[in-house]
């Protein structure tokens, strides 16, 4: 697979390739200009093949739309329920959308996943959501919802609130039935109780595991301490994010993206606000974006910091975190200075962000960017220079680039396999190509090297506060819109019409145009993005959430078979998920 | 005459019972202390403050974890073998306060004088992974079977060469008795001429007491708590105290059998200090180390610890045993 970065083509270079092969493909546009398709059920393969020989090589996310309430679709085809797909080129630097319609009387499509393997959980999770059959199947079974779980949650029908449904209850013989359904059945997970010359023993790892950084569990099938095969669990921490997306108003959707990936803070706002800005045709000026800059960079340290420091706790170095935890909080007093939060400040908004800058911003950032070079230097051979610690973790966990790309890894665990590719160089957003930083990457795609590019990613974004410090721009912290929520302060209440705009704002939300929007940016732990398809309403239609650690968890077995237990506890650790970011 | 020799009699009867209570007693007392101390240095070492809400600098919060165990549940496992799972823990603090019996604190102060006090060390040192296998074994808990089986070949190894990096004091004083070997070093503390058998002692010290970087058995971000996971109350506290009773044994016996033990300088003020203090101080430095040494070291993996124990440490206890057997042979 070439991953040499060729010259980009014409916008619409991809569609004009798949198009030649394809001619009846039926072309959409998007408020994102993201090139966009729609194929038919039976070629869905076959496009899919395509699109991968023409450089496609990462699946970046298959979910889907239950469009049977949706007025304004101008111009796209029949469809009751829409399957997405949407894959990434790294030497195009371009996306790629495939849509496929589907109805409800015949309710399947073929599996994907022999193309792209993280095409699994990504099916799986549509399967449950939805209720699509994904034919051909390798493990057609409930990845996110229980298995004895009556509808199927994403659909329009399936009720969003307690109060709409029926009051809770437990009876006894249905306490038995929901236990009977736990229990642990080997062949289900795929494994075996017996091997040649070997009984095997099962070890659940989890959902509460000291390790495990939440609620996350992995079925281990183990020879001894020796890791014949491993199967996570996930969906322990699925609290509905995408469906309360369609139920709150663009504005007051804000505070959930915060508790998505819980250690990025106001990253998650970011897409979530340049895709609902996008649709809204709103333009932020350049204060505005670089104070968001800056305060995505803070967090991107906050949540690296933790990674740090817990990388090394699990691998048994007990004072690190403790050492990175005293600059965690000078930082966090920072951003409760600025934000008057501190993990989840809540902070931008459509259309800017929710005050200006304090008098005095700067003076507690020049001092943590006067003392963090020493310290970080301390950190960085306290953790990476130990020996223990580089026997534990050097060549342990390995992938390759190729293999990044198979299971969708982005962010560092990619660049640690060498491959520079970070999507604030290759497509800035919100004033990035105004920063001067590197790209920091490592060779070996081990566990040690995944620890070492973030360590290096601090000191960028350190670089990037710098110089938002240095050249903040002058002009409003909100965009001048009137779709802008909520409006300035000064220009409400001055008469009717004013009071009446911002009362509107304040309590249905603002309409957002209709259309489709999806703005990827490069959070703490890989790509995320928000895939927003509004109905012209004031809320979402349906609000996709692309989160980095769901695909990187899908990953783990691939590359800890055969390792032993405590190899495992390693690669947990070097891969930086959260597990709300992956359950959403 | 005959009233006096009675007397007299009586009174070392006396004497050895106050002696063997107040050694108990303070042995154990010690190692609740230690875990204060333990806490209380990782704060400061970890600039964050530790347990200081109880009592004068946090000092009654071994008092208070203690009472919190004793009113716990005393649970025991239905799946459990519950007379094996009993037994475990008591044969883990049993071993550890028995071995200290030999431990010459001071003239005049220690348990017994045996002939073979470093072989009775060896011996209920060695003993003390039943405890961990049958606390694992009777479990009947998957991480606590790995834990068990951890901790077996860990201790056994380790083991091994426990015993051979002794052997080179031995060869020097020609004595198993430990008094004996204190006295032979009023000319010179044997931590020079037996550096490498020190060390080795003393790595396999905190090999023995499961200790972080060698805590694999119960190595927490792996196995949850190891071997005693499904421990709790009063047994799980048994199995702790064990455990910092085997540091505090640790640090002992390096003093006794490298650092001079209860000896100290002989000049000026300092000969009129009595000699348990210094044997006090220098087994609370090592137990500081110790702290320390957990406060710093990830910890290796399991194939890697048993590696390093039988291909580096092994061989330098026999390159030592060697040295040391050449030198006392000229």
């Amino acid at each position: 697979m070439s991953i040499a970065v060729e010259a980009t083509q014409e916008i619409p270079g991809i569609l004009i390739e798949l198009l030649s092969a394809f001619p009846d493909l039926q072309e959409q546009s998007c408020a994102d200009a993201m090139p966009t398709v729609w194929a038919t059920k039976s070629q869905i393969k076959n496009v899919l093949k395509k699109a991968k020989n023409l450089n496609y090589p990462l699946l970046y996310d298959i979910t889907a739309i239950d469009e049977r309430v949706r007025d304004k679709r101008v111009g796209q085809p029949e469809s009751e329920f829409t399957v997405v797909y949407q894959l990434l080129s790294f030497g195009r630097n371009e996306f790629l959308r495939i849509k496929v319609a589907l109805f409800d009387a015949s309710l399947s499509i073929a599996s994907v996943s022999d193309i792209y393997p993280n095409a699994n959980w990504y099916e799986r999770e549509c399967a449950d959501m939805f209720g699509i059959v994904f034919e051909g199947h390798p493990t057609p079974y409930p990845l996110m919802i229980p298995s004895t779980w009556k509808g199927h949650p994403l659909r329009k029908e399936h009720p969003a609130r307690a109060t709409e449904m029926e009051p809770f209850s437990l009876p006894d013989e249905i306490q038995d039935e929901e236990q009977e359904a736990l229990r642990f059945d080997p062949h289900k997970w795929g494994m075996t109780r017996h091997g040649d010359n070997t009984d095997f023993m099962f070890l659940n790892l989890g959902p509460n595991h000291p390790s495990v950084h939440g609620v996350f569990r992995i079925a281990l099938q183990l020879d001894g301490e020796e890791i014949v095969d491993a199967v996570p669990d996930i969906g322990y921490h699925h609290r509905g994010a995408e469906k309360m997306a369609e139920r709150q108003a663009w504005h007051s959707y804000m505070p959930y993206t915060d508790r998505i990936d819980y250690l990025g803070g106001v990253m998650n706002n970011l897409p979530y606000c340049m895709a609902v800005e996008k649709l809204a045709g709103i333009k932020v000026n350049d204060r505005i974006k670089t104070i968001r800059i800056m305060l995505c960079e803070m967090f991107r340290i906050q949540s690296h910091f933790l990674f740090l420091g817990t990388f090394a706790q699990d691998v048994g170095q007990m004072s690190p975190i403790f050492y990175i935890f005293k600059d965690r909080e000078f930082l966090f007093n920072i951003i409760e200075t600025i934000t008057g939060g501190r993990m989840h400040p809540s902070w931008f908004r459509i259309g800017g962000v929710a005050q200006d800058l304090p008098s005095g911003w700067d003076i507690k950032i020049r001092e943590f960017l006067k003392m963090m070079p020493k310290n970080l230097k301390h950190y960085q051979s306290m953790i990476m220079k130990n020996r223990i610690l580089k026997q534990r973790t050097v060549g342990v966990g390995v992938y390759n680039t190729e293999e990044a790309f198979e299971w969708g890894v982005t962010g560092g665990g990619l660049r640690a396999t060498g491959f520079n590719w970070d999507i604030r160089k290759a497509m800035p957003y919100s004033g990035y190509e105004n920063m001067d930083f590197e790209v920091p990457t490592a060779t070996n795609g081990d566990c040690y090297d995944r620890a070492a590019v973030r360590f290096e990613e601090v000191w960028q974004s350190l670089r990037i506060i710098e110089q938002c410090l240095k050249n903040m721009p002058a002009g409003s912290y909100k965009a001048d819109h009137p779709l802008t929520t909520p409006p300035r302060k000064d220009r409400t209440m001055m008469d009717i019409e004013t009071l009446i705009h911002h009362f509107v704002h304040e309590s249905w939300g603002p309409a957002i145009p209709a259309g489709e929007c999806c703005t990827p940016i490069e959070a703490t732990k890989g790509l995320n993005s928000y895939y927003i398809v509004s109905d012209g309403g004031t809320t979402s239609y349906r609000t996709r959430i692309r989160t980095p650690s769901f695909a990187h968890l899908q990953q783990i077995p691939s590359i800890s078979r055969g390792m032993m237990v405590a190899d495992l506890i390693a690669i947990i650790a070097s891969i930086d998920f959260v597990m709300a970011d992956v359950d959403r | 005459m005959n009233d006096i020799g009675t007397s007299a009699v009586q009174s070392t009867w006396l004497l050895n019972v106050v002696n063997v209570v107040a050694i108990l007693v303070f042995v154990v007392g010690s190692a609740a202390f230690t875990t204060w101390v333990e806490r209380r240095m990782l704060g400061i070492w970890q600039d964050r403050y530790g347990p200081n809400r109880v009592g004068p600098f946090g000092v009654l919060q071994v008092l208070a974890d203690m009472i919190k165990l004793l009113w716990k549940e005393d649970w025991v496992p239905s799946f459990a073998d519950k007379f094996v799972f009993v037994v475990a823990p008591t044969i883990a603090m049993f071993v550890v306060v028995a071995a200290f019996a030999v431990v010459p604190v001071a003239p005049g102060i220690g348990v017994v004088d045996l002939n073979v006090g470093l072989l009775f060390f060896l011996a209920m040192t060695s003993l003390g992974v039943y405890a961990v296998m049958f606390g694992a074994y009777a479990s009947d808990n998957k991480y606590a079977l790995l834990g068990g089986l951890r901790a077996a070949a860990q201790m056994v190894s380790y083991e091994v060469f426990m015993g051979l990096s002794l052997m080179g004091v031995v060869m020097l004083t020609g004595t198993f008795n430990l008094r004996e070997i204190v006295h032979a070093q009023e000319d010179g503390w044997f931590f020079i001429p037996q550096f490498i058998g020190m060390v080795i002692f003393f790595i396999a010290g905190i090999a023995e007491s499961h200790r972080t970087p060698f805590d694999l058995p119960e190595a927490e971000h792996e196995l949850t708590a190891g071997f005693h996971t499904e421990y709790s109350g009063m047994k799980f506290g048994m199995f702790f105290i064990g455990e910092y009773v085997s540091v505090l044994l640790t640090a002992a016996m390096m003093t006794v059998l490298f650092f001079g033990g209860w000896l100290g300088p002989t000049w000026g003020f300092l000969a009129y200090i009595p000699p348990v203090f210094w044997f006090l101080l220098k087994a609370g430095i090592l137990v500081l180390l110790m702290i320390l040494i957990r406060g710093s070291l990830p910890r290796p993996r399991y194939d890697q610890l048993m590696a390093f124990g039988w291909k580096a440490m092994l061989p330098l206890a026999m390159v030592n045993l060697l040295i040391t057997a050449v030198v006392v042979l000229l």
